[in-house]
């Protein structure tokens, strides 16, 4: 029988994927992704509704991949200069753990700063993974980010938390 | 600011950097331009029990729209008339009968009239009652609810709902229209985007056909790549119905043409638009067909107007249900509320569309947003050079332009902006001295 992931490996991807953005390997994020997944950023606190109404994000893998394939742009003109981000993440409580079904579900609290030219902004946010392991690997099948002033008027948000 | 400083700044085919700079002219625009005009408040669908209200700015007043206990819609100022407090600060909520001011509990009918004063013994002989204050919440100088949607004239006297905005209306009743029942309600709070910039640069760009292949190559450009590079799937993927298109060529734009009506209004998309080679939707045409009848029905799907400004600071988007209020916060901020409407009686996927339009496009979060909102920030920054103090909207001028008569022209023209601007010198300066508008007067 093969072996069966662990929660700390489940604990380490989340990691693992806040370091890919933070260090800008946007290509290596979206191979993360199933290609039937959503990306949901609510635009109301406890927003149900992703699809009637309106959200900050609701994006499928075309949209991710056109977000991705922007950044790299040469007329891109709102990344030159370039945006760059970090995340402070608190241990996510895996919630779901079901290794025989390959079903994984975890909750994250973490800081997101994201800074271009001379202005910095600091969000407050729960990221809500919903993962699958296929073919050994763990993958993003749904991924839910709930700022913590999710209804205030933002500037620019260019890049992901 | 008088009438002659705002006159100078507007020469037809260009206009004055500090129309967009100037702290002086961005108070003036509050105290005359958003005075005099009827500018966007909410709509009623948003307040709709007795008691029901929404906060929200008329320029730079905040004001809160309230459903009365005759079921009648009123605008007041959002402020107490005792000390100056503002009586509700959430966006929206119910009071029930009454307003209560949370600092002396001064209380006011939900049409704006005093009720009580607690100890009002203490006014007795002190000529409280010719006072202003005593009067309660004060009511703005007009209101029209225009097919559920809010308008107020914050001056008491000035150019009335209709004689403002003419044939215009025809595009919010198009909006109103795709409803099989012919009633729309807002769907969910409107995306917040803060934008470092004047709010005239926003509503130039609603019609300024030239930048979205350019500006938006970065987004729209990319997405026709990357279907190509899938081989071109069907159905195609939303982002190539919403964003690809913006990547038309000018002929493209050309042929949309634009129409300017008096006093500001216009739109983009008199022929067709960008909104035109949407997929259908199950259903949809014959519940339309049932209310309207299939010609009546083709005639109003057929209309598919781009963006149409109500002047002053909102832009309609009736195809999709949308609008945008540019609520101007300072001559360099502006805070962009976009909002969905839900069409009472048509299927869910016409919403669900708007709302995918509206986050693909109108967002913080949006791609096409960063696109734009970096120009506009460039232009402000760039606007403070003193190499040249004047910004130029000439595309397709003719010297004998006359914007008290509709028109319609190629789908390139800047005729909007200049439109836009003839009204903003007209009901700038109206109430600077003591001649009537000349909208007014006519």
């Amino acid at each position: 029988m093969a072996d069966l992931i662990t929660r700390d490996e489940v604990v380490d991807f989340i990691y693992e994927e806040a370091r890919m953005l933070d260090e800008g390997r946007f290509d290596d994020w979206l191979a993360l992704w199933l290609q039937d997944g959503h990306y949901w950023m609510p635009l109301d606190y406890k927003q149900q509704d992703p699809v009637n109404e309106t959200s900050l994000l609701w994006e499928d893998y075309f949209m991710l991949r056109l977000r991705v394939d922007r950044l790299n742009g040469e007329r891109t003109f709102s990344q030159k200069p370039k945006s760059r981000c970090h995340h402070v993440i608190q241990r996510p409580f895996v919630d779901v753990f079901e290794p025989e079904e390959g079903r994984f579900e975890t909750n994250t609290s973490m800081h997101y700063v994201e800074t271009r030219l001379d202005e910095q902004q600091l969000l407050a946010l729960t990221a809500t993974h919903d993962l699958r392991l296929v073919d050994g690997s763990l993958r993003i099948a749904n991924k839910k980010v709930e700022l913590l002033n999710s209804d205030a008027a933002f500037g620019n948000i260019q890049l992901l938390p | 600011m008088n009438e002659a400083d705002i006159n100078a700044m507007v020469q037809g085919h260009q206009v004055h950097r500090d129309v967009y700079v100037s702290d002086a002219v961005y108070r003036a625009e509050m105290k005359h331009l958003f005075a005099n005009t009827w500018v966007f408040v909410g709509h009623d669908s948003q307040t709709p029990k007795k008691g029901d209200y929404i906060t929200t700015q008329i320029g730079d007043q905040p004001v809160i729209q309230v459903r009365h206990s005759d079921d009648s819609i009123h605008v007041l100022y959002n402020r107490c008339p005792h000390k100056g407090t503002k009586i509700a600060i959430d966006r929206s909520g119910n009071t029930g009968k009454f307003f209560r001011c949370p600092y002396h509990a001064w209380s006011f009918k939900t049409n704006g009239c005093l009720l009580a004063i607690p100890l009002k013994k203490g006014y007795d002989g002190t000529g409280l009652d010719k006072t202003e204050s005593a009067k309660g919440m004060k009511p703005v100088g007009a209101v029209k609810v225009y097919r559920g949607f809010v308008f107020a004239r914050l001056a008491e006297d000035g150019i009335g709902f209709a004689e403002f905005f003419g044939d215009s209306l025809s595009s919010l009743d198009n909006l109103v229209d795709r409803s099989p029942e012919g009633r729309v309600e807002i769907s969910g709070p409107p995306l917040r985007y803060m934008h470092k910039c004047n709010w005239k640069m926003l509503v130039e760009n609603q019609t300024d056909t030239c930048h979205p292949m350019v500006a938006h190559e970065s987004s729209a450009g990319t997405a026709i790549n990357i279907y190509k590079e899938m081989g071109e799937p069907e159905p195609r993927p939303a982002a190539m119905q919403i964003i690809a298109p913006f990547m038309s060529p000018y002929e493209f734009f050309e042929g949309m043409g634009i129409r300017t009506w008096p006093n500001g209004h216009g739109h983009t998309g008199v022929n067709m638009s960008i909104h035109s080679d949407y997929d259908a939707i199950p259903d949809y045409f014959e519940a339309m067909c049932n209310t309207y009848g299939e010609d009546r029905a083709k005639e109003i799907l057929d209309e598919n107007r781009h963006n149409t400004i109500y002047f002053p600071n909102i832009m309609v988007k009736a195809p999709l249900q949308q609008i945008r209020n540019f609520i101007p916060l300072g001559p360099d901020k502006t805070l962009v509320e976009s909002y969905v409407y839900r069409l009472v009686g048509a299927p869910e996927q016409l919403v669900a569309m708007s709302a995918m339009y509206n986050r693909m496009i109108n967002a913080p979060t949006s791609i096409v947003g960063h696109d734009d909102l970096e120009m506009y920030e460039r232009a402000q920054e760039g606007l403070h050079s003193d190499g040249l103090e004047w910004v130029n909207i000439q595309r397709l001028y003719q010297n004998d332009e006359d914007y008290s008569k509709e028109a319609v022209e190629n789908g390139t023209t800047e005729r909007q902006m200049r439109n836009q601007f003839d009204a903003w010198v007209r009901f700038m300066t109206s109430s600077m001295g003591n001649e009537p508008a000349r909208a007014a007067a006519e």
